[in-house]
């Protein structure tokens, strides 16, 4: 099966500063990945050059011909002041499909209905996005990326800025949307993306792949990801094979 | 009211009031995006900057205010450029060459041998000598936004909104940022005509932030806005004419006036 998504050695930097080197990893339908990595350590980046925002330095992207990405971004870098409408935020996703003169359809405004029913925000379409708290605004944004029927839905930190009861419905839903498409999270709250996500990639200037979700403090500590982990409890610790460093 | 019609029946009156009613509209428009995108100080550079157009124009002998939209469409590229540039200092940047414009302008309107030309209708403006062909390019730069937004409306507040986000959907973010920030340039070189230099950047600004009040989106916005500086710039020029006053003062005096009553009434 070809991946939708393939990075082989890629090494990005900004100006003369490299963030990440040589690193790979593949993105197949029904993943959930959880990138995980302390910051600096170039989570972002990882993202930058997956959404092609930033040209890596050396490596190779390679993308399936039917690859649509749905992309959460995190919502301290959106102007909440901005005059606009919660309809037309989730309209600006479609964008990702449809050429961009294009004026939105009927079926389209209907699919905004769906969406806003979906979330709970069924008759707040005119609504500016200022009026939002924090979980419906993430909820709004959610929208955005998944109006154009991603195959792979990227969030940056979706769990910031978001009140504890919604993370645990964003949770649910992500899991729901899994279903239907391939999913990468990144997250510094090792704790909650370890009982989500089907595997884990550890990213600190390099990328650690783990085939697993289960990690644990040594993991964590032995290949320099200084996150604290929260323990469920009842998760299965299980420690994973050393990785070999080049 | 007579009066009021005897008024329009002085070309120089009608001309004024005609200028007015297009910088309305252009400024509703601009203003808001402007506005909107939190760029108010990038074009108060731009504006500035275009004053060193003039001078050299002037000294050269060619239309001053085509020197001033030289300069301020350059400078406007020179911005958009510089800001895709990571780790470049913005608003340093936007104050040189803000008084750097100002400096060449003066310079060289010191330079122009003989007759010295009004600096008080450029720095202030002068709306009752605008002319026929002022009017034209105001009209046509005004139908030139209104087309725009009409076609465009959606992807105009995308690239506004979330620029990232759409540089990602496959929106050409660059080529719109550039497109839009030369017609900015340009509506603005055109109202120095009627406003001046230093109080054209109010006539952008003032009616946007009192629209904002009210208005949910960019749109709304716009509208309020064109209906807020029409209301206060016909009203502005009238006081002028009566009291003669400097109309581009009466004006912001007017639109302040406006944005207070819509503060206090959000407020009650």
């Amino acid at each position: 099966m070809q991946p939708l998504i393939q990075l082989n050695n890629i090494t990005a930097s900004y100006d003369n500063n490299v963030v990440l080197s040589n690193i790979n990893l593949e993105v197949f339908d029904s993943d959930f990945i959880g990138v995980i990595g302390p910051n600096g350590g170039g989570k972002t980046t990882l993202l930058k050059v997956i959404l092609n925002l930033l040209k890596p330095a050396s490596g190779k992207i390679i993308k399936h011909e039917h690859l649509k990405t749905g992309y959460l971004p995190q919502v301290n870098t959106i102007d909440k002041q901005f005059p606009i409408t919660i309809k037309d935020v989730i309209l600006s996703g479609n964008y990702a499909t449809s050429r961009w003169w294009k004026k939105p359809d009927k079926e389209l405004r209907k699919k905004v209905s769906e969406l806003l029913e979906f979330i709970g925000l069924e008759n707040s379409h005119n609504e500016s996005i200022g009026e939002l708290s924090g979980g419906q605004m993430q909820r709004v944004f959610l929208c955005r990326a998944l109006i154009s029927n991603p195959n792979l839905l990227i969030l940056d930190e979706p769990n910031t800025y978001v009140d504890k009861s919604f993370e645990a419905s964003l949770y649910n839903l992500l899991g729901e949307l899994n279903k239907d498409m391939a999913i990468l999270l990144v997250s510094h709250d090792v704790g909650t993306i370890s009982s989500m996500v089907k595997t884990i990639a550890c990213v600190n200037g390099g990328l650690h792949y783990h085939p697993s979700n289960k990690i644990t403090n040594e993991i964590l500590q032995s290949y320099n990801c200084p996150i604290e982990l929260i323990s469920h409890g009842h998760v299965p610790h299980r420690v994973l094979k050393h990785h070999n460093h080049e | 009211m007579n009066e009021l019609i005897e008024l329009l029946g002085f070309s120089f009156f009608r001309n004024a009031l005609i200028a007015s009613i297009l910088t309305s509209v252009l400024a509703g428009i601009v203003g808001s995006y402007i506005v909107a995108r939190r760029t108010v100080f990038i074009s108060g550079g731009i504006t500035h900057a275009s004053f060193g157009g003039m001078g050299i124009a002037y000294f050269l002998g060619f239309p001053p205010f085509l020197g001033a939209a030289i300069f301020a469409i350059l400078s406007a590229i020179g911005i958009e450029w510089s800001s895709n540039k990571a780790g470049l200092r913005e608003d340093s940047s936007i104050a040189i060459l803000w008084s750097l414009g100002m400096a060449i302008g003066i310079l060289f309107v010191f330079l122009t041998p003989g007759y010295t030309p009004n600096l008080m209708g450029f720095l202030f403006g002068d709306i009752l000598t605008v002319q026929v062909s002022d009017l034209i390019w105001l009209t046509a730069i005004a139908l030139i936004c209104i087309v725009l937004v009409q076609l465009f409306y959606q992807v105009i507040l995308a690239v506004a909104f979330d620029g990232e986000f759409a540089s990602v959907s496959k929106i050409p973010v660059q080529t719109i940022s550039y497109i839009s920030s030369i017609i900015v340039a340009i509506s603005i070189v055109l109202s120095i005509k009627v406003m001046g230099i230093i109080l054209v950047l109010s006539l952008f600004t003032i009616p946007a932030a009192a629209a904002n009040l009210f208005a949910k989106d960019l749109k709304k916005m716009m509208y309020f806005s064109v209906i807020i500086s029409l209301i206060g710039s016909i009203s502005g020029l009238l006081i002028a004419y009566y009291f003669d006053l400097p109309s581009g003062a009466t004006i912001i005096f007017t639109l302040t006036f406006i944005y207070v009553i819509l503060r206090l009434r959000k407020l009650i």
